[in-house]
């Protein structure tokens, strides 16, 4: 195909040429931070997290008095774990993604203070007895806690439990100790220090931020005697089938409403706080792909109505072409092939302008750095679409008769 | 001559039509998705208290350590209860108020009646008239019902529609996290948004369902939490979540000032309170306040959500090829018409003539795009108000932003009309006629 002759008469049509590939340059460079921030939220979402999300649900129980917790908590477990259907019942202080946070940095040396700038923060989780298989914990190093454990961790009046074994996840025993095993290790806050007894699998921590994805799993998990609870242990949760949950929990909050007559009760499938968490996400990912959807289809009306237009101009050219020769393949190569022109030119320019916005973003909204390819993947994708909007006029052009060329317009 | 510019514009479009619902659809979309976004901008950017923001004003003060690693110059949002006080016993505003939130289990004074979490303010008198609360029943409490502990509180209409069925309920009681408490007063709906005196929460959300003295609040028997704490330091008691804790900030504080001389005396008691306790040993900073007005608060706190402002962006990057793309076409449309512009110029029509007719054509292409952008925006709205985000209850299209709506279009069709009309004026008449 002679690209010349295209290009003379694009030539001729300066205007409108630089137009259409301006449009196709802003939808490039639109498109490509758009489907870069569906993309991140998508991802968000999809977060893994360690537990048994589906077989949860969990039941709040507020408005009790501490000072008696050391009896309450294990008779309101006991009722519990007499539901049917309920596999194992435990009391937590939070759960991932409850919003809940309670945070503390900790460093690997004696001396750590929270006034340190190289301790790390985490999520601390404070489980009750039997937490780790309600929640489903993985474990893949070492062990989880034992009955001792548990009888031995109480609150005093520090802000962290008077014990000295925990459990972390992987993101955390990596970060504290990358390359090595964390079994046996201790981290500290000074006066309290902590040895690992064992190592979990990645579980988010209450409330994950924009720090990257290892900081959202920072967690780690303590043992924590009901009678030294001082009020920390306030999440019943109910560990059934998935088909049995909603039933589990309605029966769990009236059975707990019923023991605790001063107590507040407030009932929620796990699934159900975790589609809550990400409301927001979800609902501007949507957004993004309307307008997206919105903007592409524009963009091809564009193409459309302006090579209509030239179709309907050139259509003794076309005409005259046809008589002395060409094929209808020839002419609807001319359009189609005019069109690949333009969206390239279109494209190189909208892939350098993405580049620029996802910098100004970068600086102005905390968005991280687009990976190269969506650059190339949206270029692909402006072209089909032009190739695609440009078909029905070329065929038009192409069902032009040669006997047009001997008529006058 | 405008009917007939109109007359022509409209016979031009319909020989074309094809072109011309290509363009009008292409300014719909546009104006759709940008009046969308400008709509929700508009209503989380506008003012919470229309005419009496401007003497509302939120005082800060700074208690924190000298050497608090990571800590930035501006103080904290919220007061520690000493300073807290001590402000509110400064009495040198006109009206003032301290307050927190959080929630507490209610019920019926009556045996066995259910119990159930409400959402609380907690806050001293002057809170409902300075903020201008409407009521429906009775009135807001007293100083004296502040400075005696008095157990009464005041009711959103919700509430006493929930737990009295609504009617005049002033004197009627309940219990309140086990005490009982007197109904002072029920206030008509009140949601200020975005929620200026206190953002901890998010800015755009629900109002609270109850409002009862601040120091009677204190005194109630369990912790419920005193809202976001922010402490600092490694005091051996911050597990007991004190609020009386001299290290943690949490309450928030509003002051009333009428005229700019109240504003300068009241910022220099401020730094007067800084320095007396600076010399005390309590604060360890040099003076550091603030004395923001409302909206210099809101502006302050970044309230818009960050995902709105990039939406706003973007919706406004899909006007802008909306109307790249109305150029383009309006070019080619005008052009195509060069042989009858040839003939109008050749019978005597001026440049300014062919001009006038090109913008008539363009402004109908833009008020019809206008006209189909409205419903289109109106269905955008719709679908922002089905998402459960908290700030999406109040996304609505006012008749104001109605206006702006189809000004843009109108606006926006005739900006892309400009130069293609003003390219059409120049053609030359002679070649034009010559072709024919």
């Amino acid at each position: 195909m002679e690209i010349r002759p295209i290009l003379a008469s694009l030539r001729k049509h300066r205007i409108p040429t630089v137009l259409i590939v301006l449009e196709i340059a802003l939808t490039c460079a639109v498109l490509c931070n758009a489907v870069f921030m569906i993309g991140q939220r998508v991802a968000a979402i999809r977060l893994p997290n360690a537990i048994d999300e589906r077989n949860l649900s969990m039941v709040t129980l507020g408005g009790t008095d501490e000072k008696t917790s050391g009896s309450d908590i294990p008779r309101n477990l006991a009722a519990l774990r007499g539901i049917p259907g309920v596999q194992s019942a435990a009391v937590v202080s939070t759960l991932p993604l409850s919003h809940n946070n309670w945070g503390w940095s900790f460093g690997t040396r004696p001396d750590a203070s929270t006034f340190d700038k190289k301790t790390v923060n985490f999520s601390l989780f404070f489980l009750g007895e039997g937490a780790e298989q309600a929640l489903g914990l993985r474990l893949l190093e070492g062990r989880f806690f034992n009955a001792d454990d548990y009888a031995g961790s109480s609150f005093g009046s520090a802000p962290l439990p008077e014990t000295h074994v925990t459990l972390v996840t992987r993101s955390v025993a990596e970060r504290l100790w990358p390359g090595q095993s964390a079994l046996g290790k201790t981290y500290y806050s000074m006066p309290h220090y902590y040895t690992v007894v064992g190592v979990v699998a990645d579980v988010l921590r209450p409330n994950i931020g924009s720090q990257g994805e290892d900081w959202s799993y920072y967690s780690a998990f303590f043992p924590l005697s009901a009678g030294g609870s001082k009020g920390n242990l306030r999440r019943y949760v109910l560990h059934s089938a998935p088909g049995d949950r909603g039933r589990v929990m309605r029966a769990a909050e009236q059975k707990l409403a019923a023991l605790n007559p001063n107590g507040v009760t407030k009932g929620m499938l796990y699934t159900d706080m975790r589609d809550q968490y990400f409301a927001d996400m979800r609902s501007m990912a949507w957004m993004l792909v309307l307008v997206c959807a919105v903007m592409l289809a524009v963009t091809a009306f564009g193409i459309v109505g302006l090579t209509s237009f030239w179709v309907g101009q050139r259509r003794r050219q076309i005409g005259i072409r046809r008589a002395v020769g060409a094929s209808r393949g020839h002419i609807m190569q001319y359009f189609q092939t005019e069109n690949f022109l333009l969206s390239g030119a279109g494209v190189v320019l909208g892939m350098a302008l993405a580049y620029g916005i996802n910098l100004y973003l970068m600086r102005h909204y905390e968005t991280a750095s687009m990976p190269w390819y969506y650059l190339p993947v949206s270029a692909v994708a402006l072209w089909a679409l032009g190739q695609l909007a440009v078909l029905g006029p070329a065929l038009r052009a192409a069902a032009v008769p040669p006997v047009v060329a001997t008529r006058s317009v | 001559m405008f009917g007939y510019y109109l007359d022509l514009a409209l016979r031009s479009l319909r020989r074309h039509m094809v072109l011309g619902v290509l363009m009008m659809l292409a300014i719909a979309l546009g104006i759709g998705a940008s009046v969308t976004m400008l709509a929700v901008l508009h209503n989380l950017s506008g003012n919470p208290l229309p005419g009496r923001s401007d003497v509302l004003f939120h005082p800060q003060v700074d208690p924190r350590p000298e050497d608090l690693p990571g800590a930035k110059d501006e103080p904290p949002d919220d007061l520690a209860y000493v300073d807290a006080v001590n402000l509110y016993r400064l009495g040198i505003a006109p009206r003032r108020a301290v307050m927190s939130g959080n929630w507490l289990p209610v019920r019926k004074d009556a045996p066995d009646s259910p119990l159930a979490m409400y959402t609380d303010r907690a806050t001293t008198a002057d809170f409902f008239a300075m903020f201008g609360v409407p009521f429906l029943y009775g009135s807001a409490w007293s100083a004296q019902d502040d400075a005696g502990h008095a157990q009464v509180v005041v009711l959103s209409r919700a509430m006493n529609q929930q737990l009295f069925g609504g009617g005049d309920s002033v004197g009627k009681t309940l219990v309140i996290a086990t005490k009982t408490f007197r109904v002072a007063g029920v206030i008509d709906d009140w949601n200020p948004q975005p929620h200026f005196y206190d953002l901890n929460d998010g800015a755009f959300g629900k109002a609270e369902q109850m409002y009862l003295p601040f120091f009677t609040w204190l005194d109630l028997p369990q912790d419920y939490g005193y809202g976001p704490m922010d402490c600092w330091g490694n005091d051996p008691n911050a597990g007991a979540h004190d609020p009386k804790a001299k290290q943690c900030t949490w309450a928030q504080f509003w002051v009333q000032l009428d005229t700019p001389a109240q504003v300068a005396d009241y910022r220099a008691a401020l730094v007067q309170y800084s320095t007396q306790q600076h010399q005390l040993g309590r604060f360890q900073r040099a003076p550091n306040v603030r004395l923001r007005g409302l909206l210099d608060w809101l502006d302050h706190k970044h309230v818009i959500p960050v995902t709105v402002r990039m939406q706003t962006w973007i919706a406004f990057s899909v006007l802008l090829i909306c109307l790249v793309n109305t150029v383009g076409l309006m070019v080619a449309k005008f052009l195509r018409k060069a042989g009858e512009i040839g003939v109008r110029r050749a019978l005597g029509a001026s440049r300014r003539d062919v001009f006038a007719q090109c913008l008539v054509e363009a402004g109908v292409v833009g008020v019809a795009g206008g006209l189909l952008g409205l419903p289109l925006a109106w269905l955008g709205l719709w679908m922002v108000r089905q998402q459960p985000v908290n700030f999406a209850a109040s996304a609505h299209l006012d008749p104001s932003m109605l206006g702006v709506a189809l000004a843009l279009a109108v606006l926006s069709a005739l900006g892309a009309g400009l130069w293609p009309a003003w390219r059409a004026s120049r053609v030359a008449p002679a070649l034009q006629v010559k072709s024919l």
